[in-house]
């Protein structure tokens, strides 16, 4: 009996200090918790403002159920004259464009470095990474004179070209490339097939998870950017969505926040609908930009 | 969320570009190609850099030193010598924008850190639903800036936004004017930047956390040391290179970002929200000077350079790894 007792008691304080370790477990969540509603306000303040009718916005004392749901304002902004339609078609267009490109140019570039040889590979190398300390505030005003003597301003491919190369995406890729095996190239090379061959069907294929990364984070930042359409677009038919949004607001002068709101709100969803398909790739991609 | 891939560990062998494929012993190359194949598969790159990056960069140093506008064309640019830089020194907008710029870029850029940090700290602990926890604070570096920036205009409005009324609600009957405000508006875009990229520096401090070797905090709780020592000496130093990390880079974005405030004070009110990114951006854009613009961005740039190179010496010695 009593060696039983014994070997209950270390048990007990066992079971004892279990509990506490899920209160505290559970406190903490609770604590996050709310800390993240607090995060979550400006959304739901975004969607509720969204269903109310223009006044009832800036209304007191706040509500954050609209009443009556006002769905006017997304019919207004889908449309509408100035229509969300035309933006999202701009901003797909673009998005698709330098996705596309981006990775054909970069996976070829990321493959000469980092699985082919030639001389002058690793001082090129360097001089290519020096060009991602240039600032991108500097190349600003010349970029835009530069499109305008060309005569690419106020297009679409002023926003697409600009975007075809990036550092850190190339270097991803050769980091990629450079670690997968070198046996697999040359026994194709033996049996005869060509450079582009082996590129294209053996090594490319073997970067897909690189590159169906790097393809989401080009998407989060082409969709969002802001700076891009402002300086290099002036026609309302080439207006990409965050330029597009602008509009919204302030309409001849008056305010009107509901449709604005309602702007933001669509705007928002494809980004949320690729970060929930994708959430696992985008986190540990966004992730990967701590390499940049 | 494990999968997530910083390390400043695996970044610093990374940089020195070796996979563990090189490390084999040397076979000669097989090297079936001609010596202009390589050079085939970076025409594009080679094209692109040059187009849309040397050459605007060559052009923007030279412009510093010439008068032009748009009306002019090119044929009307006028080489100037040092006059734009001269003027720039005697340009108190200047110097009122780049203190405001080391206002906004040198208090928000540590603040978001510091919030990130103590976000990723609080959720690498064990808790429920913390994976979607950890999504949620990282929604808002998912919105553009206007869709963001709409939301914050009427959170922050003086008499009915939501945060006005929060804080009436507390007993303070004289809240902020933020965006009406000169002494609120910037603070005002502060408060706005943390809550967009806090989430974002958390994710990356989770990752370096993860990759702390377990055995040091095992060692160390065998020493004695308590949670806040083990902050001190594990936890902080192993996080030290991803924070200069972020500290440098944030700081160089939000040094040269000029959008946010285009979009949500135009630089006002009275020029109190006039950083130097936006006082380039009007000098260009609405002044059409772009000589005098080019002159600014040259003098951030050199300042920008200067700081990081500061920060990284700061930073040598301090970190776990280093």
């Amino acid at each position: 009996m009593t060696a039983s007792t014994e070997l209950m008691a270390p048990r007990a304080g066992y079971l004892r200090r279990k509990r506490k370790e899920r209160l505290v477990w559970l406190l903490r969540g609770l604590v996050m918790s709310l800390l993240a509603i607090v995060f979550l306000v400006p959304f739901l303040w975004m969607i509720s403002s969204s269903l109310k009718q223009n006044l009832d916005i800036f209304e007191l004392p706040l509500r954050w159920i609209p009443d009556p749901v006002e769905w006017r304002n997304y019919i207004q902004v889908w449309t509408g004259e100035r229509s969300m339609l035309r933006y999202f078609g701009n901003s797909t267009i673009v998005v698709v464009a330098t996705i596309v490109g981006e990775l054909a140019v970069v996976s070829l570039a990321g493959y000469a470095f980092g699985r082919l040889r030639f001389k002058g590979q690793n001082a090129l190398f360097l001089v290519f990474l020096a060009t991602s300390m240039v600032p991108a505030q500097l190349l600003l005003v010349p970029r835009f004179m530069f499109f305008q003597q060309i005569g690419l301003y106020d297009t679409l491919w002023a926003l697409i070209l600009p975007g075809l190369s990036s550092v850190f995406a190339t270097f991803l890729l050769r980091q990629h490339f450079a670690s997968a095996p070198r046996e697999l190239g040359e026994a194709a090379r033996i049996d005869g097939a060509g450079e582009w061959r082996i590129f294209a069907r053996i090594y490319l294929p073997l970067a897909r998870p690189a590159l169906a990364a790097l393809a989401i984070l080009i998407f989060d930042s082409t969709w969002n950017d802001f700076e891009g359409p402002l300086i290099m677009i002036s026609s309302e038919e080439k207006y990409t969505v965050p330029l597009g949004l602008t509009r919204f607001m302030s309409d001849d002068g008056t305010v009107s926040m509901g449709p604005a709101m309602a702007g933001s709100v669509s705007s928002i969803i494809p980004v949320l609908i690729i970060f929930i398909v994708f959430q696992r790739h985008f986190m540990s991609s966004m992730a990967r930009v701590g390499l940049r | 969320m494990t999968a997530v891939q910083t390390s400043p560990g695996r970044a610093g062998k990374l940089l020195r570009g070796r996979s563990p494929s090189d490390h084999r012993p040397r076979k000669k190359l097989v090297e079936g190609y001609k010596w202009w194949i390589p050079w085939l598969f970076l025409v594009p790159t080679i094209v692109s850099v040059a187009a849309f990056l040397i050459v605007p960069l060559v052009a923007g140093l030279a412009i510093a030193f010439a008068g032009w506008n748009v009306v002019s064309g090119i044929e009307g640019i006028e080489w100037v010598g040092l006059a734009n830089f001269r003027e720039l020194l005697q340009d108190d907008m200047f110097w009122e924008s780049a203190l405001r710029t080391l206002f906004y870029a040198g208090v928000g850029t540590p603040l978001t850190i510091f919030v990130g940090m103590l976000l990723g700290l609080a959720l690498n602990r064990p808790m429920p639903f913390r994976g979607l926890l950890r999504a949620i604070f990282y929604l808002p570096s998912l919105a553009n800036i206007i869709a963001a920036g709409t939301v914050w205009l009427t959170l922050l409005n003086p008499q009915s936004g939501l945060i006005n009324q929060a804080l009436r609600a507390l007993g303070i009957d004289n809240p902020p004017g933020w965006f009406v405000s000169q002494d609120w508006a910037l603070p005002g875009i502060v408060l706005m930047s943390v809550w967009i990229s806090a989430g974002y520096v958390s994710l990356l401090v989770i990752a370096a956390l993860q990759d702390l070797p377990t055995e040091l905090y095992e060692s160390a709780k065998i020493d004695g040391a308590g949670a806040f020592r083990q902050f001190t000496t594990i936890t902080f130093p192993g996080l030290v290179p991803i924070l200069t990390f972020l500290l440098i880079t944030s700081f160089i974005g939000r040094s040269q970002g000029f959008g946010t405030i285009q979009f949500m004070t135009q630089g006002g009110p009275a020029d109190s929200t006039t950083v130097l990114s936006y006082y380039m951006y009007e000098v260009a854009f609405q002044q059409y000077r772009f000589g005098y613009s080019a002159a600014i961005a040259i003098m951030s740039m050199i300042a920008v350079l200067i700081l990081s190179i500061f920060l990284f010496r700061f930073q040598r010695g301090r970190g776990l790894y280093t």
